[in-house]
């Protein structure tokens, strides 16, 4: 086992930023207080609440009082679909969202279908990429949300979420977005974009685990999902963490000040990796849409190997990443998303997605490439797929 | 996640390679369900086998079983060889995952199928030995959670 660490799997979980840690500790042994009490002790955490919810209205361009914080972005998105499909079945039953979103989101959806709720799952592009013709098509007099995410958490691809907000509000359709993946690393204006509703998370802009947030639109007439104490306006029981919430306000106001430097030189150093790995390793292809894409991420093919041996590989040379495979998923499909975007299922199964961070350097990229290089050579030459590929017998033929 | 005798096995694997003009030869899964295993087999007169080669694209489970079962039958007859189980070769790599199972049970049907292959060739009958199946994958059920 290697002693060198490249983390290389931001999309995952970030490491908390040192500042992060510095803001949050006082909260934890100073400033304790429940912020719902009235004695002067705990006005110093019900400020640091409100100053967290501040950084995110402004990051946002919405009202203070349309944040709201949550335990994390899967529970933004369960609060999002099931407290819409309940306060607004009087006007109907039916949800757009698409193939490739957050397990969050899709088997929430697969819960509300055993409800009663209807769901159009949106085909994408090869690219990932929603049609916004076919989402159009797709609105039913009954239809009352629209939930795409922003940004896919596997191929990195951004979806056209200005468009799709356009559509939603011409047809009177509420729209939600999972901006997990997308929070802090590509601008967001919710009212430029027609948003009604955001999920976000702290632990992926170097945030702390274990808070996330939920923006809901003034208007939306959705309730409470966690029910119990009047905390967040009474739409979210639960004493605030506001350790959290003060680090996630911490890290998301670095983040969106460092947004545009930051993200240049993430995208410089991905695009780098990319042509790197392209052009060296033979019978390799890039997932998701070259441009259209999250500045961190990057998600390869290898044809004729399989990714949990790439990524063992890979973890002893201390180079962590993820791929789609199924051995990596639990199941015996390889990721949904690789399969909606058009792979075939081999192909899929050879996947892996590195994301960069801030902290990623030339030096982590060019030891990854060259020990990738290494890896994948060795997993062919004991691949049968390759084996007969190179004997001129059953290799799949071009698109890689 | 895995033992050590799986990381080692996984890591170094034992009798990577190719046999040519083996004298059985089985593959065995399928790429959809990400492994696929091939054994082949170098077998002498007196139906001992001398040498013993895979190739497998797969997870680190099913690398190392490759590689074990590779080691479990060299030497042996063909007639021992069908004593080399899915049960036996994850207990001789101090156990797997139960996710990771159906990659023992992958070995045992590469064997199987190479073994079927030379004793169709010989016309020989080995005791126990049944036609193979090609896609063991294909019956693989989901968990449900």
């Amino acid at each position: 086992m290697s002693n060198k660490l490249i983390y290389l799997d931001n999309a995952a979980t970030t490491r908390v930023r040192e500042e992060v840690v510095a803001a949050m500790i006082p909260y934890y042994t100073q400033e304790y207080g429940n912020a719902s009490t009235v004695y002067s002790f705990a006005q110093g955490a019900k400020q640091a609440l409100d100053h967290s919810r501040d950084i995110m209205a402004g990051i946002l361009g919405c009202k203070s009082n349309e944040i709201y914080f949550t335990g994390c972005g899967s529970e933004s998105d369960n609060w999002a679909l099931k407290a819409t499909a309940e306060a607004y079945k009087a006007k109907g039953n039916h949800i757009i969202t698409t193939k490739i979103e957050h397990h969050a989101i899709l088997h929430t959806c697969e819960w509300l279908e055993k409800n009663g709720v209807e769901v159009t799952y949106l085909d994408v592009d090869e690219f990932g990429l929603v049609d916004l013709q076919q989402l159009e098509a797709a609105i039913r007099p009954t239809t009352i949300l629209i939930s795409i995410m922003f940004a896919n958490n596997e191929i990195g691809t951004i979806e056209p979420i200005k468009e799709i907000g356009a559509i939603a509000k011409k047809h009177g359709v509420l729209f939600h977005t999972d901006a997990v993946q997308a929070f802090c690393q590509v601008p967001i204006n919710v009212d430029e974009l027609n948003i009604d509703m955001l999920s976000a998370s702290a632990h992926k802009l170097n945030g702390p685990k274990g808070v996330g947030l939920m923006y809901i639109r003034k208007g939306v007439k959705i309730r409470s999902f966690m029910h119990g104490g009047a905390q967040e306006r009474k739409r979210r029981a639960g004493t605030e963490n506001i350790p959290g919430i003060v680090g996630f306000g911490k890290a998301a106001e670095i983040a969106a000040a460092t947004m545009a430097e930051r993200t240049a030189k993430e995208q410089e150093l991905r695009d780098y990796l990319m042509e790197r790995v392209l052009s060296e390793i033979p019978y390799s292809r890039l997932n998701g849409h070259r441009t259209k894409r999250l500045p961190g991420n990057a998600n390869f093919s290898f044809q004729f190997i399989e990714g949990e041996s790439l990524l063992i590989m890979l973890d002893m040379a201390g180079i962590c990443g993820s791929s789609g495979s199924a051995c990596t998923s639990g199941s015996l499909d390889p990721s949904h998303v690789l399969l909606a975007i058009g792979l075939p299922h081999e192909i899929a199964h050879g996947s892996l997605r590195l994301s960069l961070s801030h902290e990623t350097t030339k030096e982590d990229i060019d030891y990854t490439v060259d020990r990738l290089k290494e890896i994948v050579a060795k997993l062919r030459d004991m691949s049968p797929l390759y084996e007969d590929f190179i004997k001129g017998g059953k290799g799949r033929k071009g698109g890689m | 996640m895995y033992s050590e005798k799986v990381m080692d096995h996984f890591q170094n694997p034992r009798n990577v390679g190719e046999i040519e003009n083996a004298s059985g030869m089985g593959t065995v899964g399928n790429a959809k369900c990400g492994d696929i295993m091939r054994i082949y087999l170098d077998i002498d007169e007196n139906q001992i086998i001398r040498d013993v080669k895979f190739k497998t694209f797969g997870c680190g489970a099913a690398v190392a079983t490759s590689s074990m079962a590779t080691e479990l039958v060299m030497g042996k007859t063909v007639q021992e060889a069908m004593t080399v189980t899915n049960k036996a070769v994850a207990e001789a790599l101090d156990g797997l995952p139960p996710v990771k199972m159906h990659c023992s049970l992958l070995a045992e049907e590469a064997i199987h199928a190479a073994l079927w292959d030379y004793a169709t060739k010989n016309n020989l009958t080995i005791e126990g030995l049944e036609k193979p199946k090609s896609d063991i994958g294909e019956e693989e059920e989901e968990e449900d959670y």
